[in-house]
């Protein structure tokens, strides 16, 4: 009981961190069609950059700070990279993001080096926040399932409930009309573009510290939000919700138990298991979750 | 039997090629040169058969090394078998035992991928390939982990003389492999099928309505492509006797994209050209510099923004200004822009190369470049470096425009002459 409490506590934790990384990348998707390949990397440089800031002016700036950075990042490449793209078709601007990820992928390489950098769970989060049966629960989980929520609650209400939420809304599925009522539709791509690199980036700021700092981690969880996004139906919210969440509790249960099935441990297994259930949805459901069907 | 004239240009570009295929490793004898171009032959046939999938089939696919890897797999123990003695293929046809693994997994996960078209096929292929990655590191009997599993080539009682152990003889293989896949590859794009693949590839509503299963084209197009792919990774298990996990992995997923897109993708033989500049950026470059995977990179980047139909693209459009006997008033404006280029190349060189040189200072932080001496912390080469990257790119934008009004200039006199 206490095994079971524990490890749900964790995947939901790490379930809501996927879902804040998949979220921005099915907004943009359904937004602008554009499936952003490099939005790991932008996960991971919202990483590296919080704990350049945290090292010099501390973890709460940092916050703020490395999200805004990597939305302007992501803006900029919106504007000089993609919009460029945009009328070679949808595969280009795929190719385009995948080549982006090269680059962030060794401009990280480049600045920060090829191992790991020392970013830290900051002191006021380090420590227990609660015990269940036995085992401690770490403030700094429940920090991250804090923030996530809050964060989906502000994109929820941002969208439905201010200005600006309604003409991307409107721009969604009527782009001319929009465009002929006055708002500059550009612009709003921009604004979305850049906004689901600083969800990736806020992932990142959170993540980076619970987990690993490195340059290999935008290869490790880039597969897996794409999966999410398969699993949950392409450009569906509340598909890559349900998909996260389930993809988050498999991974940790995986991970800590130890049955054995013709030798090999569940444990051993678990890298395989999220790829394994994209398989057999597409077999038996092919438009994922809650996806809409599709030619 | 329809009526068809003989192509005369086609008959003697394939000879040529064959004769350059023939000739190459008494031209460039080094045994460098040879090692490399064996590469380069074997990575064709993987940039071809990719380019079934993406130039002819329009399906992007993140995970195509899935199926050269697992042939090359399948091939080192065909080779490890035929070496204790279980039974007996000549070398020179393990490729072929390759190309049916990559057959019978292209059937395989073939029928998973293809079931959805366009980005999300592309995501798929993505699942399936780290799917599989994930699943040559859990079973480490089969496919050696993270190591790999080597082989010896040299088996057997030697076929037609052939022990197969000198480099140019390795090359000699390969080289027939590749002519006879490129042959084969060329045929399927004039069968019904590959008309079929082009059509479901720009309209599968119409496809549809013709009668077609547009899965069904997919897959088949697919499951031919694995097959190649698989020769090349049979090849490529040959020429370097060890397999391991990279083979399969991400990284040579990207690398099969990244050659045939910087070739071309709406040719045939774009892919060609991708993939020698591809070696030549992976071995040269890597040798020279820890850098090339940024400029690969942003080589890449440059070609998808400006030039989406690859090198080839550039190649071909030169071809009727030259019929024209204009080229001549080209050259200038072409020799503007590449040096402007080349200027901004050293400032960009100058500048990545300073900043990978800091990011590693344990060596010290004296560099060179080009057998100049200097330290990389100095004010005066950064300077030096950008202000070189900017003069480049300013006097580049300059020379592009140039080149464009001359571009255009010619091609409408050529149009009105055409339209007169």
């Amino acid at each position: 009981m206490e095994f079971f409490l524990v490890q749900t506590l964790n995947g939901i934790s790490y379930g809501l961190l996927l879902f804040m990384l998949s979220s921005g990348l099915t907004l943009v998707f359904s937004l602008m069609g554009v499936l952003n390949f490099a939005h790991a990397s932008f996960y991971m440089l919202g990483a590296y950059f919080a704990y350049q800031v945290s090292a010099k002016i501390g973890f709460w700036p940092a916050l703020v700070i490395a999200p805004v950075l990597v939305g302007a990042i992501g803006m900029l490449v919106e504007r000089w990279g993609l919009r460029t793209v945009h009328r070679y078709g949808h595969v280009a601007e795929l190719l385009f993001t995948f080549g982006l990820a090269y680059l962030i992928d060794e401009a990280v390489h480049l600045v920060w080096g090829r191992s790991s950098v020392e970013y830290r769970v900051p002191p006021d989060l380090d420590g227990p926040l609660f015990t269940i049966f036995t085992s401690q629960y770490p403030i700094y989980r429940g920090f991250m399932m804090l923030v996530s929520v809050a964060m989906l609650v502000s994109i929820w209400l941002a969208l439905t409930r201010t200005r600006i939420g309604l003409v991307i809304q409107a721009a969604l599925t009527h782009p001319q009309t929009v465009e002929a009522l006055g708002h500059n539709v550009p612009r709003v791509f921009m604004l979305v573009f850049g906004g689901g690199a600083a969800l990736a980036g806020l992932a990142g700021v959170i993540g980076g510290n619970a987990f690993v700092t490195e340059p290999g981690m935008a290869a490790a969880v880039g597969p897996i939000i794409f999966v999410i996004v398969v699993v949950g139906g392409m450009g569906s919210l509340a598909g890559a919700f349900i998909a996260s969440l389930l993809i988050g509790c498999l991974q940790t249960f995986a991970v800590a138990l130890d049955w054995s099935l013709g030798g090999i441990t569940v444990s051993q297994a678990a890298p395989v298991l999220p790829y394994l259930l994209m398989v057999l949805l597409l077999i038996f459901r092919p438009r994922g979750l809650m996806g809409t069907r599709e030619g | 039997m329809k009526y068809q004239p003989l192509n005369l240009a086609r008959w003697v570009l394939w000879s040529a090629t064959a004769v350059v295929f023939l000739i190459a490793p008494h031209i460039f004898t080094k045994s460098f040169a040879l090692t490399m171009m064996t590469q380069m032959g074997a990575f064709i046939i993987f940039a071809l058969a990719y380019n079934m999938l993406l130039g002819q089939g329009g399906m992007l696919s993140f995970g195509h090394a899935v199926y050269s890897g697992l042939g090359a797999y399948i091939t080192v123990h065909a080779l490890n078998l035929v070496g204790k003695g279980s039974f007996y293929i000549p070398v020179p046809l393990l490729p072929l035992v390759g190309g049916l693994a990559g057959l019978a997994f292209g059937m395989l996960f073939g029928y998973v991928t293809t079931k959805r078209a366009g980005t999300t096929f592309a995501l798929i292929s993505l699942g399936i390939g780290e799917m599989v990655f994930a699943c040559v590191l859990m079973f480490p009997g089969f496919f050696g982990g993270e190591a790999g599993i080597s082989t010896n080539r040299v088996v057997g009682k030697p076929f037609l003389g052939l022990t197969f152990g000198p480099a140019i003889q390795v090359y000699y293989l390969v080289a027939f492999w590749c002519f006879a896949c490129m042959a084969a590859m060329f045929a399927l794009t004039q069968t019904p099928l590959g008309r079929m693949a082009n059509a479901v590839r720009d309209n599968p509503e119409r496809a549809e309505f013709v009668g077609y299963n547009t899965q069904h084209v997919r897959f088949l197009q697919l499951v031919l492509s694995s097959f190649f792919a698989g020769v090349s990774g049979g090849l490529s298990c040959i020429n370097f006797e060890i397999v391991s996990a990279e083979n399969v992995s991400a990284i040579r997923s990207g690398g099969v994209l990244l050659a045939t897109f910087i070739g071309g993708v709406p040719f045939f033989f774009g892919p060609i050209i991708g993939a020698i500049v591809f070696i030549f950026f992976v071995v040269a470059l890597s040798g020279f510099t820890k850098a090339w995977l940024l400029y690969l990179g942003l080589f890449f980047l440059l070609m998808v923004l400006y030039v989406p139909g690859g090198i080839a693209s550039l190649v071909l459009m030169q071809l009727p200004v030259i019929r024209a006997r204009r080229f001549g008033e080209l050259a200038w404006p072409y020799c503007l822009a590449a040096s402007a280029s080349l200027v901004a190349l050293a400032g960009l060189v100058g500048v990545v190369e300073m900043v990978y040189h800091l990011s590693d200072v344990s060596g010290g932080t004296q560099m060179a470049l080009a057998g100049v001496g200097f330290d990389a912390r100095s004010g005066l080469a950064w300077l030096v470096f950008s202000v070189l990257l900017a003069a480049g790119l300013v006097a580049l934008r300059y020379a592009l425009r140039f080149v464009s009004e001359r571009w255009g200039m010619i091609q409408a006199e050529l149009q009105a002459k055409a339209a007169a």
